[in-house]
């Protein structure tokens, strides 16, 4: 079958690789119809996660439909059943996916003793990831090993499409979860750091949640255009002092809920020096995160505010105004999403309508297309804000 | 085609049975090529710099030569980087500074005057390639920039925002209800 296959630093190739077969009773096979290119895969693009190997398939916000099963599926899934694969692996069985937290499982993650080497407990398997999350190959590609595939799955009905359920798999409960960790109030200011997809799902998911107003900080005009189209008060960093208009906004006061959905590769920019040497420092190895989003959050979030945190991090972040955080009182939630978590509400929101989350797609493309589609995406060309690629 | 890292998959896991075309380009290898260059050759400036001064006739002068050493360093990491087109440029800026060092030890005097007239070919070779890399690197970037396109009409509310936050806020209050009545 055709696969997106990393390679090493900026080197992702469109490769015939072997099938995946069923290897366990748990696991289902499925053709892959629609998947994306997530903003996490720049991260992997650019080598900035550790543990990735020469050889990994790609991949991690994914649909299709089932066409082998293993014994163990008790009848769970069918061949023929239409599904979103989640990105996080769940077993739906130990202590942490019975309290909902998927992402956290404590059995799918088959580098275990990885990960409770350097995050000190394990996490979940994740497709398409680091090898510290399990290396399960991904979705980007014709076909997909779903290991426990009794509970990963979203079983999608005929009447939505691949457009609309496709990001069920990440982005949109990502957004979701992001705005829901905020406990957004009726006369709060959710402010959004960062208008990529997860940033443009956080936008709408805060205006669901009832927030009075909702402020988009980029500085790609047409990720503003869309935010503000979604019901945004947008400000563009390269124009306006960031401090200065929420402030304005917030009667001096600052917004009550921030959401850095930017995560480690915060723009570099000569106007905030922190962001030339964060790059520098992540250069020679000694910083592997840009967090200058993170230190502006914490100075103009309004004391016993709520921090939240979709974007993602991956080891160590340098002056981080701990002291600011700790005398303003604020609280920070993070974490990978637990997406089953969220699924069954956002999918019921998008046949009634409420929503669809199609509105982020901008250029979808055959999967052979995908390597030139990584740099599109990374770079900004050609206004692109979201990819689909087709198998 | 055999690929090494078939070996390290997990026995179920696909293999490589063939590859495709590379994003990288014959620029990005130059770079490359060129970031690692670089970071030899600053190793070497910064702790052997009597290895550069000595054939050059350019005794005592090993402090600015350490320095140059740094220079080199942070120019092939920065080339090895997703920001090579900073790191060739720097390289462009580094040779300069090469060149007019080299140029005043070009003097009657200097007994290693044909050494210092032999390194400063080489430079004035490898400045040309890393100003030709970082030109290309710019084509590159530029030539993909495509069209713009605003995207005023996606709200993704289909039914407008007024009705979406409605029918979200109805939501909750089932839902709330559902959680009293339980």
């Amino acid at each position: 079958m055709k696969a997106l296959v990393w390679h090493g630093k900026e080197d992702i190739r469109c490769d015939t690789v072997t099938d995946p077969e069923i290897e366990h009773e748990r696991d289902a096979i499925v053709k892959v119809t629609s998947c994306a290119i997530c903003g996490s895969d720049l991260h992997l693009f650019h080598n900035f996660i550790p543990a990735m190997m020469p050889g990994d398939i790609m991949g991690h916000e994914m649909m299709g439909e089932v066409v082998e099963v293993g014994s163990g599926v008790d009848g769970k899934l069918k061949k023929g059943d239409r599904i979103v694969v989640p990105f996080t692996i769940i077993c739906g069985e130990c202590d942490q996916c019975r309290r909902g937290n998927f992402s956290v499982c404590e059995t799918t993650n088959r580098n275990k003793h990885l990960a409770d080497k350097i995050f000190g407990h394990t996490t979940a398997g994740l497709f398409g990831y680091t090898h510290i999350t399990g290396g399960y190959p991904g979705g980007q590609a014709e076909y997909l090993r779903v290991p426990f595939a009794d509970r990963t799955h979203v079983k999608i009905p005929d009447g939505v499409s691949d457009e609309q359920a496709l990001f069920l798999g990440d982005i949109f409960p990502t957004g979701w979860q992001a705005a829901v960790q905020c406990d957004i109030e009726p006369n709060d200011t959710v402010a959004v750091w960062g208008c990529g997809p997860v940033g443009q799902m956080a936008i709408r998911s805060a205006l669901l949640l009832g927030a009075r107003q909702v402020v988009a900080i980029d500085k790609i005009p047409e990720r503003l255009v869309m935010a503000e189209a979604g019901g945004a008060i947008v400000i563009n960093f390269d124009e306006e002092s960031v401090v200065e208009r929420l402030n304005e906004l917030t009667d001096g006061k600052g917004p009550e809920k921030c959401i850095d959905a930017t995560g480690m590769e915060s723009h570099v920019t000569p106007a905030k020096p922190d962001t030339i040497l964060d790059r520098a420092k992540q250069m020679l190895m000694i910083e592997s995160d840009r967090p200058h989003v993170l230190r502006e959050i914490i100075y103009v979030c309004r004391p016993g505010g709520v921090i939240s945190i979709p974007g993602v991090y991956s080891g160590f972040s340098d002056k981080i105004p701990l002291g600011a955080l700790m005398n303003k009182g604020l609280t920070i939630r993070t974490g990978q999403t637990h997406v089953n978590r969220w699924t069954d509400d956002l999918l019921k929101r998008i046949e009634e309508g409420q929503i669809d989350p199609s509105f982020v797609i901008t250029h979808t493309v055959p999967l052979e297309q995908g390597p030139e589609m990584y740099q599109v995406f990374r770079d900004k060309q050609d206004s692109c804000v979201k990819v689909v690629l087709k198998p | 085609m055999y690929f090494l890292s078939n070996i390290v998959r997990f026995a179920g896991d696909p293999k490589i049975i063939r590859s495709g075309p590379s994003l990288r380009t014959r620029t990005d290898r130059l770079a490359q090529a060129l970031g690692w260059f670089s970071i030899a050759l600053g190793a070497i400036e910064l702790f052997a710099p009597s290895r550069v001064t000595r054939p050059l006739g350019m005794r005592g002068r090993e402090t600015l030569v350490r320095a140059y050493g740094l220079r080199e360093l942070s120019s092939g990491i920065m080339s090895l980087s997703v920001d090579k087109q900073a790191g060739l440029w720097s390289r462009v800026a580094g040779d300069g500074m090469d060149i007019v060092t080299l140029l005043s030890e070009l003097r009657t005097d200097n007994p290693r005057k044909a050494n210092v007239g032999l390194a400063l070919l080489m430079v004035g070779g490898i400045a040309l390639l890393d100003y030709m890399g970082a030109q290309d690197l710019a084509a590159q970037g530029s030539a993909r920039l495509g069209r713009r396109r605003l995207y005023s009409d996606r709200s993704g509310f289909p039914k407008g925002i007024e009705a979406a936050r409605t029918s979200a806020r109805r939501l909750t209050s089932r839902g709330e209800a559902a959680l009293t009545a339980s």
